[in-house]
């Protein structure tokens, strides 16, 4: 059962890994990332321990409905991955930011990204991840990553980004 | 001729009429003795429609060598000044029968009644150096008679376009009894690039658009700058740390410094209280957002709200003693009014859909409003106690009003939708009437208007 959800986790991860973006760490390392040997590249995709496998495997966001900071099901799944490759990769940190769509006054959505980007830190923390690892800050609807005015667009703007950094947070 | 008015306005003024109206002649009667003087001509904001008032500006007397060129550009802001209130119609100057060759030569007031110029403003302009001196005299042409004393205004030359704002806000003031407003300036945020790597810079401008300086580079997000009670300051969110805090900023100097905030907490929409010293702001912490003040000398903060929901988007009343702010405490965003010092909120708006960014008039006794309807965005005003709420504008996105220093007109952002969708500032009366785009240099939002200079 628990290699069947972690398999369903990578497909779901993957698909989302189509749209994002990679913010912290550049894509120096080609995606596929197996060498000619076969072997597994650090710091590609395929290596378990990268923030680019972070990202694509694991899946570094999850989505919220309009107006809303509660964690759906799939956002509790992909946080339960979160938290175990952070809980295995203890020399990262992270910042978790929070995300409106554009559907709103500039204020509120801060505001409101705060309340997205708490949920899925205080869900990390319950998995045992530890606080002191686990930033927020919200950035309201100033990044959308989808730019369109439908709700397409708005359903991938509204959401929670765990992006991995290095060492201790400052 | 260097005689200062003031105008008392001493008639409250209908505020919530459904249209600006024009009705002349039309004797009021005025409190004061320097009011007394002025002749009937006069614009009363009342019920009704009707035509803008004609005016004729002819080119402002060269008084000096080599001013004929400044004296013709005062003249056209003056009278774009005017006519950009939606309230004047400038009469061309080649419809002019009468040539003003002296500003001191008496007026032939039968030939502006002729092309039926119901204002005439004549002025003269003279340079000395660096410094510049306007006079102007305005005239009710169909009671023959001056309106009110000469007046004259010196500055830079570099400064000439503020001499301009100053001749048509005596003007303006004058003939419709409204404080000025054409003399002031606009904080905002200026974009550049695609709406999913948008740049932010902090900018300053006139009223009108002209004389923009940028005050920050595009290194960091800025949001939402707010100008201090008396023009010096401007408080504003920037991410230059990673995180949103909130900075206050000199004008002049330009130098900034943020605000002392806890760590590990966001702060934003800031903004000044009428006394300068204090602010209000939003503070998030542990993904809740709450309101504080601050003394802006000392640093410290103190909490104002307490509430599991959202609150934010602050501002003072002109008085300092209230404090109108946003809420989602009902579940779904509203407007409340609470003590300045904190303590329970009253509610105040009850329509259909979501209230937000309520911002207190200069004159006390009207708030503007963004609305989120089936959709749609608006802005809005209404009466402190909430009644008398009217919508101005509609569209995919209006937000964020703020006041002219008379409290007639708002200023604010509208953001058309789409991947190419851009932000501009617009401004309305609070009638409704005369909505028109602000002309800036690009993209435009979080426009805050400064008092008077």
């Amino acid at each position: 059962m628990k290699h069947l959800t972690r398999a369903m986790l990578i497909v779901s991860a993957l698909a989302l890994a189509a749209c994002s973006q990679n913010e912290r760490f550049d894509n120096d390392v080609a995606l596929g990332g197996a060498g000619a040997n076969g072997a597994i590249v650090p710091g590609s995709a395929n290596d378990p321990t990268s923030p680019l496998y972070f990202q694509s495997a694991v899946g570094d966001r999850v989505l919220f409905a309009v107006d809303q900071h509660t964690l759906s099901d799939a956002a509790r799944l992909t946080l339960n991955a979160q938290a175990q490759w952070l809980m295995a990769n203890p020399d990262y940190t992270a910042v978790i930011e929070g995300h409106a769509d554009e559907q709103g006054t500039r204020e509120y959505n801060l505001a409101l990204g705060g309340r997205r980007a708490n949920a899925a830190r205080e869900y990390l923390i319950t998995q045992g991840v530890s606080p002191a690892r686990l930033r927020t800050v919200t950035y309201g609807k100033e990044r959308p990553i989808e730019i369109c005015s439908v709700e397409s667009c708005y359903a991938k703007n509204r959401r929670a980004v765990t992006v991995l950094a290095a060492g201790a947070i400052s | 001729m260097t005689k200062v008015l003031t105008h008392s306005v001493t008639r409250p003024l209908a505020l919530f009429a459904a249209a600006l109206c024009l009705s002349l002649p039309l004797a009021v009667p005025f409190a004061t003795p320097a009011a007394a003087q002025d002749g009937p001509l006069r614009i009363e904001i009342t019920e009704g429609v009707i035509e803008p008032l004609p005016f004729a500006a002819p080119v402002f007397e060269a008084e000096t060598s080599g001013s004929a060129e400044l004296a013709a550009q005062i003249t056209q802001v003056v009278a774009d000044d005017l006519t950009g209130t939606g309230l004047f119609r400038a009469i061309p100057q080649e419809a002019h029968i009468a040539r003003v060759t002296s500003f001191a030569s008496p007026v032939q007031y039968a030939d502006w009644k002729a092309i039926n110029a119901q204002a005439l403003i004549t002025g003269a302009v003279a340079v000395t150096g660096d410094r510049v001196n306007v006079k102007f005299r305005l005239y009710d042409v169909f009671s023959g008679a001056e309106m009110g004393d000469g007046l004259q205004f010196s500055g830079t030359t570099a400064g000439w376009r503020r001499m301009a704002h100053k001749v048509a806000d005596a003007v303006y003031s004058r003939i419709t009894g409204e404080g000025p407003y054409f003399d002031s300036r606009v904080v905002h945020v200026a974009e550049t690039g695609p709406k999913n790597d948008r740049r932010k810079r902090l900018a300053i401008m006139d009223y009108d658009g002209a004389n923009v300086q940028y005050l920050t580079d595009s290194s960091s997000i800025v949001l939402a700058p707010r100008f201090s009670p008396t023009g010096d300051r401007v408080l504003y969110t920037s991410y230059e740390t990673g995180f949103p805090k909130i900075y206050v900023l000199d004008v002049a100097s330009v130098n900034r410094r943020t605000l002392n905030t806890p760590e590990g907490t966001m702060s934003f929409a800031p903004r000044f209280a009428p006394n300068g010293q204090t602010i209000v702001y939003s503070l998030t912490q542990g993904g809740n957002t709450d309101i504080f003040s601050m003394d802006i000398a000392s640093g410290a903060s103190t909490r104002l709200t307490s509430a599991p929901s959202i609150e934010t988007a602050p501002s003072f009343s002109p008085d300092g003693s209230r404090i109108v702010f946003e809420s989602d405490r009902s579940g779904s965003q509203q407007l409340y009014i609470m003590p300045v010092g904190g303590g329970e909120p009253t509610r105040i708006s009850f329509g259909q859909g979501r209230y937000g960014t309520p911002v207190w008039s200069p004159r006390g006794d009207l708030i503007a409003f963004t609305k989120q309807s089936k959709g749609r965005f608006h802005i809005g005003v209404m009466r402190t106690d909430g009644s008398e709420e009217r919508l101005l504008t509609a569209s995919f996105l209006d937000e964020g009003p703020t006041w002219a220093p008379n409290g007639r007109v708002i200023m604010f952002t509208r953001e058309t939708q789409g991947a190419a969708g851009e932000a501009a500032l617009y401004s309305v009366d609070i009638s409704g009437r005369n909505l028109k785009r602000v002309r800036t240099e690009g993209a435009a939002s979080d426009p805050s208007w400064s008092p008077l200079q």
